[in-house]
């Protein structure tokens, strides 16, 4: 079998496609001969040029949504949409929308979902997802069994963002049938927090720290690094859920994956959950007074010590270079 | 209010994990509550004692008919617990294990809320609550970072790419809540002890009324054809800090030419 057609989640902020949509088109432009987006949103004329520039022949889109969740009338529209459209696969992001449209999608379908997959294939008659487990030890694969379409979640950074030159998207209508009751739930208001400084999932260096520090007021270190070295400070979820750092600053399989030239991890031992998120970093040096941390055995430099006299030491010596 | 919350039962995320000859996740041990849930519990029990009334019921999918982690919830204050165990559901993907728990929560009379983490700790998919939320044809907010709710109305602050949203939904509704939302209480003593008698409901799946080829192996529509070890990363040097570790880390960052 070949794929003859794939769809693809488009998102975008401040007019500003996602990155994953740009990497997930990479790879069903490699796919199939027919590549497509779908969106929810006010901004389909403002995207369609990226789009289209990344493979995208139309972007089908359901117009602003004044509040509803993307989750319930996105799918709807999709749902009805794919009945005389006939995709072989939907492609979603693991990102906060991206998951509740796949998730109710594959209800309405009645299609098997398959979530965190890095990479998909197409092997002999079937689609075939892979998923890394157990900390990204081991790969496993796994075929669509139900027939089309194939409906798959994708982590960030699975593939590589290329663009092929083509010319802007067509911008089609997407119709979005009533949700009932279903549909009542809605956003009112939206909050952007304040951040400065490189974002942690596109940063060349990022810092994090973890339960290690001792306690959260020590986090104020890993700042201080980060700014020192242009980074970004990254978080374990143990210290998230601390609630020393907000959820933004995870890095791991709940949180951001992250894939930066150089990635410190200070007073983090290394959980799968962690681990998951960050060890596709280029090169990466651990701090942690444990010599037995799973973290030692993925990191290029690994130093067994105290964080609270590394750690100062190393930001006095990178202040006194600049 | 009454407020049903799903829970999970997992092996103890400090083990290793294993797989059995079949693909599917060894939990032979003593399986315990996914920490993750613990927050849904909590806000559940949060909830019903802010409206006045009302109790909370447990809705827990687990082989061998494991009752330890909802006995942990249920020694938190939750009133009773409703466990889907069969062999039947061997092999079940994420699409059908929400089936069989949203068959489990329509057993629960009068559910004002629908509470979830936002994915469990051992599978992951982080797509089960909200196909519940589809197949009960209920109105979702998933990623919730604080939730209210009175008058018939749930408000949630939603975490966002870039923040939060402010949300709200009519009830009855569903509603995944993040870690960290609320602080988890320790089960009291005579909280254990009560949780030992409190209504423990097991079932099956035809009790529940889905057909058998709907679930598990047969149902999940799903097959792996391949599990093999990831290629593996090399540790490289790892040394003891004497006092100078900082440097080497200096060095380390200026051969890579970061600085």
């Amino acid at each position: 079998m070949t794929i003859s057609k794939i769809w693809v989640h488009a998102e975008a902020s401040d007019a500003k496609v996602a990155t994953i949509t740009l990497e997930m088109l990479a790879k069903a432009r490699e796919l199939a001969d027919t590549v497509e987006c779908f969106y929810a949103g006010p901004e389909a004329d403002a995207i369609a040029a990226t789009l289209g520039a990344h493979g995208a022949t139309t972007v089908r889109s359901t117009g602003d949504l004044g509040g509803g969740f993307p989750g319930v009338h996105l799918s709807a529209a999709v749902a009805a949409a794919v009945a005389t459209e006939s995709p072989d696969l939907v492609m979603f992001g693991t990102t906060y929308d991206g998951r509740d449209v796949a998730a109710r999608l594959s209800v309405k379908l009645d299609r098997p979902l398959l979530s965190n997959n890095t990479d998909v294939e197409v092997d002999g008659d079937s689609i075939v997802a892979s998923t890394q487990i157990f900390g990204g030890t081991q790969i496993v694969k796994t075929k669509f069994a139900a027939g089309p379409p194939a409906i798959a979640l994708f982590r960030p950074k699975s593939f590589v963002a290329e663009e092929s030159g083509g010319g802007a998207a067509e911008v089609a209508e997407l119709a979005v049938p009533d949700s009932g009751a279903a549909g009542a739930a809605k956003i009112l208001d939206r909050h952007a927090e304040e951040t400065s400084g490189p974002k942690l999932d596109e940063a060349a260096i990022v810092v994090s720290g973890g339960r290690g520090l001792g306690e959260a007021s020590n986090y104020q270190m890993i700042e201080d690094l980060a700014k020192a070295l242009k980074a970004a400070p990254g978080a374990s979820r143990a210290i998230v859920d601390a609630g020393w750092v907000p959820y933004a600053y995870q890095v791991g399989q709940t949180g951001k994956v992250v894939k930066p030239t150089v990635y410190i991890a200070a007073g983090i031992s290394g959980a799968t959950q962690h681990m998951v998120g960050m060890k596709g970093s280029k090169n990466i040096v651990a701090i942690n007074k444990d010599p037995e941390a799973p973290i030692f055995g993925i990191a290029d430099l690994g130093i067994i010590g105290d964080v609270h006299k590394v750690l100062p030491k190393l930001l006095e010596a990178l202040q006194n270079r600049t | 209010m009454n407020v049903v919350v799903c829970v999970k039962q997992i092996p103890d995320p400090a083990d290793p994990g294993a797989l059995n000859e079949d693909h599917t996740l060894k939990r032979e041990g003593k399986l315990i509550l996914d920490e993750s849930d613990s927050y849904g519990v909590e806000m559940a029990l949060q909830l019903v004692d802010k409206a006045g009334g009302g109790e909370v019921t447990l809705v827990s999918m687990a082989p061998n008919n494991e009752t330890s982690g909802l006995r942990t919830a249920l020694a938190m204050g939750a009133a009773k617990a409703i466990l889907v165990s069969d062999d039947g559901l061997k092999g079940s993907g994420a699409l059908d294990t929400a089936k069989v728990l949203a068959a489990a929560i329509k057993r629960v009379e009068g559910a004002d809320l629908v509470l979830a983490a936002t994915e469990s700790s051992d599978g992951y998919t982080g797509t089960v609550p909200e196909q519940i939320a589809a197949l009960l044809d209920l109105p979702s907010i998933t990623f919730a970072k604080h939730v209210e709710a009175a008058d018939g109305t749930v408000k949630v602050q939603r975490q966002t790419e870039l923040g939060f949203d402010e949300c709200e939904s009519p009830l009855p509704a569903l509603v995944t809540v993040t870690a960290g939302v609320v602080e988890p209480r320790y089960p009291s003593f005579k909280g254990i002890m009560a949780a030992k008698s409190k209504p423990l409901d097991q079932v099956s799946v035809a009790d529940l009324g889905l057909e058998s080829s709907s679930v598990g192996f047969a149902g999940s529509g799903q097959e792996i054809i391949d599990v093999s070890p990831a290629p593996e990363r090399q540790a490289g040097e790892v040394i003891e800090d004497d006092g100078e570790g900082f440097q080497k880390i200096v060095d380390f960052l200026d051969g890579l030419k970061v600085l």
